[in-house]
């Protein structure tokens, strides 16, 4: 794949020389701070408005046009909040806490493939990257209700410790037919693969978005985002923090800046969850029915970078709305619930996916329903 | 790929910086603050917190964090010949990658069965289930 390039060797591309190295500091601060830290701000400002809307209220409409600066009012608050932490508490995990949930959040962004052209960095492990960072958050969440010496966030904390590594299972599980159709860990090539583009034969083997490749991806594909649910905490799976009757669950007595980075940490899963759906699902970058490439005109790169980038986040923040939706919609699990969902239904439903679509791929020679549909059967 | 691999290793820095930097500014912005009487006892609905919240536990479900080790290890195994399954396909030797797909999944089934029938994926296990297994 050596057209995909990373979005650090684009900046050395574009912006003239320098050593490599420094540019992937410079994508991995641009990624965070113009992307991971605004969205986290941001989706506070929309899950409030959405609810507000689902609800019939106003919602926030003072800071701003529309009330959208709010998340800047919030985080000025926070910032000047008392720095809590109790007196019994163990101060070191307490302060240690806050960093495992931003980087398992965060330094996911690296692998997100936003555009062909803008990727923090195409792994060839990408997936697995993705799921071992993003497992930092359950220790992060354990040791920050541990620390608190407080009975709600240690309720809270097991609660998240079980609920995220028991739904780890679903998610991998989900993953394995992409791995089985796609032959690649890389996401950038996974993404590739979903083009809308069944004349082209060969090497590529183009087939639609993976949702639609066989019947047993459609049904993995949702697991997949009711598992990415649990794994984020989010209603109907938010037991861990559980307002009603957990007070705030882990983060009870995390208050300013420390329940700001949690709460920054868990809308950047939001996102990595929705992004990784739409990647490995939903043809991530790609445009429905149509394949700019193959226009014969040949765009900037710049312009296809932004085109593509586009319709990433389009498909990516519809995802993010459907999450917000789902808040205002579902009652929460009870937790016997919510482990009996994952073990008793999730987990033998993945299992027999991956069979599916190992048998479809053999069968079929690894052909996907488009392409049968528009090419017949033959090989 | 090395430069992959350090653009990810970036991510994980800036990231890890960004909560003490985050902490810093509030730490300059914000006034000082006092400790009054109880005022830093962790919460506890307004009373006084009765004892410690550092107990022995029960976590019922650590069977099921057992189990989750398994299916993961069981997982790192089944990633490598589910990356080779297409190329496999299309070289026409692809029974004996998918016999070794199918006897990682059958055995995930029948271990997740035995656990099932055990009692295991029960969040509490009741006194019931407990005595029919003797």
């Amino acid at each position: 794949m050596a057209e995909t390039a990373y979005f650090a060797h684009s900046l050395q591309t574009w912006l003239g020389g320098g050593p490599l190295w420094i540019w992937g500091a410079v994508s991995a601060v641009v990624v965070i701070f113009g992307l991971a830290l605004p969205f986290g701000g941001l989706a506070t400002y929309a899950e409030r408005k959405i609810a507000a809307d689902i609800q019939d209220r106003v919602g926030p409409n003072r800071v701003g046009p529309f009330g959208i600066l709010q998340f800047l009012a919030d985080a000025v608050k926070m910032l000047a909040k008392e720095d809590f932490i109790p007196r019994g508490g163990d101060h070191f995990l307490f302060n240690i806490a806050p960093v495992f949930v931003v980087v398992g959040a965060c330094a996911t962004f690296a692998v997100l493939p936003l555009s062909k052209y803008l990727l923090g960095a195409d792994l060839n492990i990408g997936v697995l990257y993705v799921l071992a960072i993003s497992t930092l958050v359950s220790p992060g969440l354990l040791l920050g209700s541990w620390a608190s010496e407080n009975k709600w966030s240690l309720l809270g904390g097991l609660r998240a410790a079980a609920q995220i590594v028991s739904y780890e299972i679903p998610v991998a599980l989900c993953i394995l037919p992409i791995i089985l159709i796609s032959g690649t860990l890389q996401i950038g090539t996974i993404v590739e693969l979903q083009g809308w583009n069944l004349a082209l034969e060969g090497a590529k083997s183009p087939h639609f978005w993976n949702l639609f490749h066989n019947p047993f991806t459609l049904v993995s594909g949702f697991i997949l985002f009711i598992a990415g649910l649990a794994e984020t905490n989010r209603i109907p799976f938010d037991l861990p923090e559980a307002e009603s009757e957990l007070v705030s669950g882990f983060n009870t007595e995390f208050s300013g800046m420390r329940f700001g980075l949690f709460a920054l940490g868990e809308f950047c899963e939001v996102f990595v969850m929705c992004a990784m759906v739409t990647a490995l699902y939903l043809g991530g970058w790609h445009i429905p029915f149509l394949d700019i490439e193959s226009f014969g005109v040949t765009l900037p790169t710049l312009l296809v970078a932004l085109i593509q980038l586009t319709m990433f986040m389009i498909k990516t923040l519809l995802l993010v709305f459907v999450v917000m939706w789902l808040r205002w919609t579902l009652p929460r699990l009870r937790v016997d619930q919510l482990m009996s969902l994952c073990w008793k239904g999730l987990v033998p439903i993945c299992l027999f996916n991956v069979l599916g679509t190992a048998v479809w791929l053999w069968v079929f020679h690894g052909r996907s329903l488009a392409q049968l549909i528009f090419q017949g059967g033959g090989h | 790929m090395e430069t992959g691999f350090l653009s990810a290793f970036w991510f994980i820095i800036v990231a890890a910086v960004t909560v003490p930097l985050m902490l810093l500014v509030g730490a300059l912005l914000r006034p000082k603050s006092r400790v009054v009487g109880a005022s830093h006892d962790s919460y506890e609905c307004g009373e006084k917190p009765i004892g410690s919240a550092w107990i022995k536990f029960n976590i019922r479900f650590y069977i099921v964090a057992i189990v989750f080790i398994i299916f993961d290890v069981e997982m790192v195994a089944i990633f490598p010949p589910a990356t080779m399954y297409r190329t496999a396909i299309q070289q026409g030797n692809v029974g004996i990658v998918f016999a070794e797909i199918f006897v990682f999944v059958g055995l995930l089934l029948a271990g997740l069965a035995y656990c099932w029938v055990r009692g295991d994926l029960e969040w509490v296990k009741g006194v019931y289930q407990t005595n029919r297994r003797k």
